[in-house]
């Protein structure tokens, strides 16, 4: 198990090194400049542009600059925001407990749907409970983020009043900040309201964002336990003369689960991607809405930053992924 | 342990003010936008501005509430030199600094003060010149003040000279902008001691209306009433800005009551707004121009006749309507009507394709193929530069010319369309900084600002001549004539085809009351207060 460990771990520092150059490229070959952006309308002489070029390190050959970030980014540095001026890591993870809040909802939401969604599915299969669900998962894979966002907006906030329109908490609560997780620090401030308030408003967005994992986790499950569903050794448990929910609970749903478990992995750079539209719908003060003001602004160091970090997130998770699923499957890690 | 203590301090400080304030008066506005930090000067965006500049802070002089008039403000009075080189501003006494959990102030606001605030932006040996890494001056730059101002002067402790390399009679307009905001010297140099220069932007200290209280990034801004401000304490006790920046979830919001104010509602929102009765919707024009700037240097453009033609060719009522959904006027002046100076008695060219056709054939122009520049952007002077540039196509088409309709990105776009040679006519507009009308003429049709902010590269020394004795005269009756001629050379010489000022809409929740809309586009909550 350790040296399968390893092995994963060895691959993630080239996948490492090439995300820092794909960050790296990636803002710089954007058409734009950020020290035009940052002028606006009233514009900057050209003595002053060059000035400024001097003074971000823009003037240095474009190896020299990558050199010099990587060589920050291995002492923790990720660079300052040239819009804000404050540290791109402080800022980062600032906003980042939101974006895991509302991805873990989103995920757990997902999870908790999807999984008993696709195996009914699956043991009913054909029947108008397996028909309407996967008409159900086909159109909510397909649903546009933002549109779905301000639907729900409109009827449930707006018509119905149920739920608050956008935020985090009612800005009638207003204690400091100990976890950055809305439910607990609500939780640990103790004032009458606050959790439920956080909580009210965590409905909307978990929905809008776990909507694409719930599709893709409900039909994965069906079909993982159709295949399952199938193989001889749930015919011999069946034969055995084991209840139905012990054949479907304890044989098949273990196996059909190994594929599941790795599309949640795999679903955790949607959320991330998802995150994006959904805190700028819902106004939620995560990551998603700082990547795309910094990119807007050509903010180099928050962009390259933000993708470094989010992707190695993204790494981490799916390393996570792969030793759980040797843990399940033993196949996978003696191979 | 030490942090734990710190928290338990800020737990106990923020449960007794939640609980002081259970019956305050909160107004709650939702914010389009994040600000970039607290410290005013280093920024240009108005959303920055409006959560810092306005509620925090003062400046020497102020804008009169809804007006683009100078008034007195941490300068009780000034006095201008003979030959118009020297500016004395004699300072309010007994003004105090905010009192806050991270600064209390030992002495009230003085000409240290002052210094501290312009000395930081244009000294570059001043130790707070870069006190950030990458932070810069670009408005002070931008306005040429490190060019004009010659020095800074402290006469006494409540007495500042401003002595300057050339008479500039905007200057004390100038001084009323946002990046002219006075910030505390002694809450600095407490900053210095204890190293941590960067609070400055990100726990500011003022004198205005509101004092910091906390910032959640991109999500709330909370401020509290100062108790001791000069200008006497505010209506409401606490302001909030609910950073919201989806217009449609904005407009739900302030339906659902969770916000009082919401600047900026989609055009497409608007009718539904006004509608609401638990709503009032104000309206105002906005001190902006949106514009098509010839490049008057090319062929054959440089032909006032041409542009002329052009000119008579454009619909501007059918880009009212497409574009602007009615939320716009038609421009016939590079400056707006609510400006001093508007000279009204001019007449705009009419919309008849049937003479710009005659016009361009007896200019010898026929099969003339250009270039129309569309902003890649949405801006209050131009919600929608590629349905603007169709329908000048479509205008164009009508005449005999053909048009290609070009974009850039944004910041390749204000660089490309200020070259000498370039091809073509460009959208763009403007929106005033500090309600002069130098800002306006000077600034985009003077001969200094060709191959920079004057799109169409023109120079006409007629029109130079008088904005730049504009300038240089006080009195504001003859600034008035000199800018009202300006404008008749302007319509008679044509360089742009003024399209449309735009209309500015805030919705606002009916307990809102003595809000006013601010002709220079920013948003203030001093003097506002909310029916319970």
């Amino acid at each position: 198990m350790f040296k399968f460990i390893i092995s994963k771990l060895a691959m993630i520092v080239p996948t490492f090194f090439g995300i820092t150059i794909v960050a790296f490229g990636f803002v710089r070959v954007l058409p734009g400049d950020p020290i035009l952006a940052l002028a606006g309308e009233r514009g900057v002489k050209p003595e002053r542009y060059q000035e400024l070029l001097v003074q971000f390190g823009f003037d240095k050959p474009i190896w020299e600059q990558y050199f010099t970030y990587l060589v920050n980014l291995f002492q923790g540095d990720f660079g300052t925001s040239i819009a804000t001026k404050r540290p791109v890591l402080d800022e980062f993870l600032t906003l980042f407990p939101a974006t895991i809040e509302l991805a873990l909802c989103a995920i757990i939401f997902a999870v908790l749907l999807g999984i008993p969604a696709g195996i009914i599915s699956a043991v009913k299969r054909g029947s108008w409970f397996d028909q309407t669900t996967m008409g159900i998962a086909l159109a909510g894979y397909s649903m546009p983020i933002f549109w779905w966002g301000l639907l729900l907006i409109i009827f449930f906030s707006g018509t119905l009043g149920w739920t608050p329109v956008s935020g985090r908490i009612s800005l009638l609560y207003y204690f400091p900040q100990v976890t950055g997780f809305m439910l607990i620090d609500s939780f640990l401030s103790g004032q009458q309201g606050a959790f439920k308030s956080a909580f009210m408003h965590l409905i909307l967005p978990t929905i809008v964002l776990g909507t694409i994992p719930l599709a893709v986790i409900a039909r994965q499950t069906r079909s993982a336990m159709l295949e399952v569903l199938g193989e001889d050794y749930v015919r011999t448990a069946r034969a055995k003369g084991l209840g139905q929910m012990q054949v479907i609970g304890v044989h098949a749903l273990r196996n059909a689960l190994i594929p599941v478990i790795t599309t949640i992995g795999l679903q955790v750079g949607v959320l991330l991607a998802g995150a994006i539209l959904t805190e700028t719908i819902f106004s939620w003060p995560g990551i998603g809405k700082w990547m795309v003001d910094s990119i807007f602004r050509r903010d180099y160091p928050s962009v390259q930053g933000g993708l470094v970090l989010i992707a190695l997130i993204v790494m981490v998770v799916n390393l996570t992924v792969d030793v759980l699923y040797g843990f399940i499957n033993p196949r996978i890690r003696h191979q | 342990m030490k942090k734990f203590g710190k928290l338990l301090a800020a737990t106990a400080l923020m449960s007794a003010t939640v609980m002081g304030s259970a019956y305050a008066k909160t107004l709650v506005y939702c914010s389009e936008g994040s600000p970039e930090g607290f410290d005013v000067a280093p920024y240009t965006a108005g959303t920055t501005f409006d959560a810092s500049s306005k509620p925090l802070y003062n400046r020497l002089v102020e804008f009169k509430r809804g007006t683009s008039q100078v008034i007195p403000g941490l300068a009780e009075s000034w006095e201008v030199s003979e030959d118009g080189l020297e500016y004395t501003f004699n300072l309010r006494k007994g003004v105090k600094f905010h009192t806050t959990s991270f600064f209390t102030p030992s002495r009230d606001f003085n000409a240290d003060d002052v210094l501290f605030s312009f000395d930081r932006q244009r000294n570059a040996d001043h130790p707070w010149y870069e006190y950030v890494p990458g932070i810069s001056w670009e408005y002070f730059n931008g306005m040429s003040m490190p060019d004009l101002i010659s020095d800074i002067v402290k006469v006494d402790d409540y007495t500042v000279k401003f002595i300057l390399t050339r008479p500039e009679a905007p200057m004390v307009a100038n001084l009323a902008m946002d990046f002219a905001s006075i910030v505390s010297a002694e809450y600095a140099d407490q900053l210095t001691a204890s190293g941590t220069q960067e609070m400055l932007n990100q726990e500011p200290v003022g004198t205005g209306p509101f004092s910091f209280v906390a910032y959640q990034k991109d999500a709330v801004i909370r401020y509290a009433a100062h108790g001791d401000y000069w200008g006497g304490k505010q209506p409401i006790d606490d302001l909030v800005f609910a950073i919201t920046t989806d217009a449609a979830v904005r407009g739900q919001k302030l339906k659902a009551g969770e916000c009082h104010i919401a600047p900026y509602p989609n055009p497409a929102d608007i009718e539904g707004l006004k509608a609401d009765s638990n709503l009032v919707m104000m309206e105002q024009q906005g001190l902006n121009v949106g514009y098509l700037a010839y490049n008057t240097q090319v062929a054959p453009f440089d032909n006032a006749k041409v542009r002329k033609a052009l000119n008579m060719a454009i619909n501007k009522q059918a880009i009212l309507d497409a574009v602007f959904q009615g939320a716009g006027s038609a421009a016939k002046n590079p400056i707006p009507p609510t400006m001093w100076s508007y000279n009204d008695a001019i007449v705009d060219d009419a919309y008849d394709p049937a003479a710009s056709k005659a016009m361009l054939e007896a200019e010898g122009v026929s099969g003339l193929e250009m270039e129309v520049w569309a902003m890649p952007v949405q801006r209050p002077y131009n919600p929608n530069a590629r349905r603007m540039a169709e329908l000048i196509q479509a205008d164009f088409a009508e005449v005999g010319v053909n048009v290609q309709i070009v974009s850039y990105e944004w910041g390749e776009y204000l660089a490309r369309s200020k070259e000498l040679d370039r091809k073509g006519a460009v959208l763009l507009g403007w929106t005033g900084d500090n309600g002069d009308p130098d800002n306006f003429l000077a600034v985009l049709l003077g001969c200094d600002g060709v191959g920079g902010s004057n799109r169409a590269q023109w120079c006409n020394e007629e029109f130079d001549a008088l904005t730049l004795k504009a300038k240089t005269v006080s009195d504001a009756a003859e600034r008035t004539k000199l800018y009202e001629e300006a404008q008749v050379v302007f319509k008679r010489e044509a360089p742009w085809a003024t399209i449309a000022h735009s209309t500015v809409f805030m919705p606002m929740s009916k307990k809102v009351k003595g809000y006013v809309m601010d002709p220079l586009g920013g948003h203030w909550f001093d003097g506002v207060d909310l029916d319970q």
